[in-house]
């Protein structure tokens, strides 16, 4: 069992509650917004920072809009929690070999759907036309006794 | 016509394998895999616990096989922990440095006089902004550092005696006289 950074207040770390997060500069605050949708909280796995309660999410969230209002760019930011947390803080991964699966897999599978259908609709016309040809004596025979009954 | 039937159970047969590897993997390792491995140890100067005036600095973790600790007075299974890093200490004789992580400066004492210090200093980073650096997540996390100051191996959550005598230890002997190898999960 980890100690999680507490999500509720009850033996956690103490202290004062902390002032929001302001941005004056709406062009800022629209970058913190779009960082704080795309990183990962670590402690809630299935959360990104904007969801989290965490205080761990708190603190990164601090840190991204201090780091974005001293003017350094979303990729930098990017940069800087992927050193730290690795590629699992973003919801986001990279395209490279170990996620080659998760990025071409639904692809691969789709191609082979669509390939695997066409080759089965070629296959039942190509029976039908079969099907469709001349018909037998045997079935001449029948097809003139109905006429003939009617 | 049978063999029609057969591709897709090949294929459903193939991701369900995918999935139960992925769901007993999860299973054992939740930890998240640190980047930190094999980098330098990340740059600090902060106060130490007991004496405040103190610095301590990642300079000090160079030129000899150590642990990085972190630890807080608030976390549970720090307390848990406690016992064995005070065994690791005492009885096998480990150097461990300790980071308190977003502590209030008189519980982290308090914690120390009351369950032993096994620390040779403990940086105090009240922020949590040095957990940040250290990717820390969960408390109490331990990071095994060689002689050059680099980051070997990352362990989450509490230490118990069998990660120490299975894992850290033989981590630790094997930096001391070689290259390490023992350090992979």
């Amino acid at each position: 069992m980890l100690c999680f950074l507490p999500m509720s207040a009850s033996g956690g770390p103490r202290g004062a509650p902390k002032e929001p997060i302001v941005f004056e500069n709406p062009q800022v605050e629209d970058d913190y917004l779009e960082l704080a949708e795309e990183l990962r909280c670590l402690v809630c796995q299935n959360q990104n920072l904007i969801d989290s309660n965490a205080e761990l999410a708190d603190d990164l969230r601090r840190e991204v809009a201090k780091m974005l209002k001293k003017g350094q760019t979303k990729e930098q930011v990017k940069v800087f929690m992927v050193d730290r947390y690795g590629d699992f803080v973003l919801y986001n991964p990279p395209f490279k070999a170990q996620t080659i699966l998760l990025w071409a897999g639904p692809f691969v599978l789709m191609f082979w759907g669509l390939f695997a259908m066409l080759k089965k609709i070629k296959a039942d016309k190509a029976e039908n036309n079969a099907d469709s040809s001349e018909l037998s004596a045997e079935e001449k025979e029948k097809l003139q006794a109905i006429l003939k009954n009617k | 016509m049978k063999k029609q039937f057969m591709t897709p159970l090949i294929i459903f047969g193939l991701l369900v394998i995918l999935l139960v590897v992925g769901l007993m993997k999860a299973q054992y390792i939740r930890d998240v895999p640190s980047p930190l491995i094999g980098k330098p140890a990340p740059q600090f100067s902060l106060p130490t616990v007991i004496e405040p005036q103190q610095v301590f600095s990642n300079d000090e973790l160079k030129g000899q096989v150590s642990l990085v600790n972190i630890w807080a007075s608030w976390c549970v299974s720090c307390r848990a922990e406690h016992e064995i890093l005070n065994y690791a200490a005492q009885k096998e004789g480990l150097k461990i440095y300790g980071i308190n992580y977003k502590d209030e400066m008189d519980d982290a004492r308090q914690w120390l006089k009351n369950r032993g210090n096994p620390y040779v200093k403990s940086a105090f980073d009240a922020d949590g902004l040095l957990g940040i650096d250290w990717g820390v997540y969960g408390v109490p996390e331990t990071f095994v550092i060689d002689t050059e100051g680099n980051i070997r191996y990352k362990h989450t959550g509490p230490i118990y005696i069998q990660d120490l005598k299975n894992i850290i230890i033989p981590c630790i002997e094997s930096l001391k006289s070689g290259q390490g190898e023992k350090c992979e999960k």
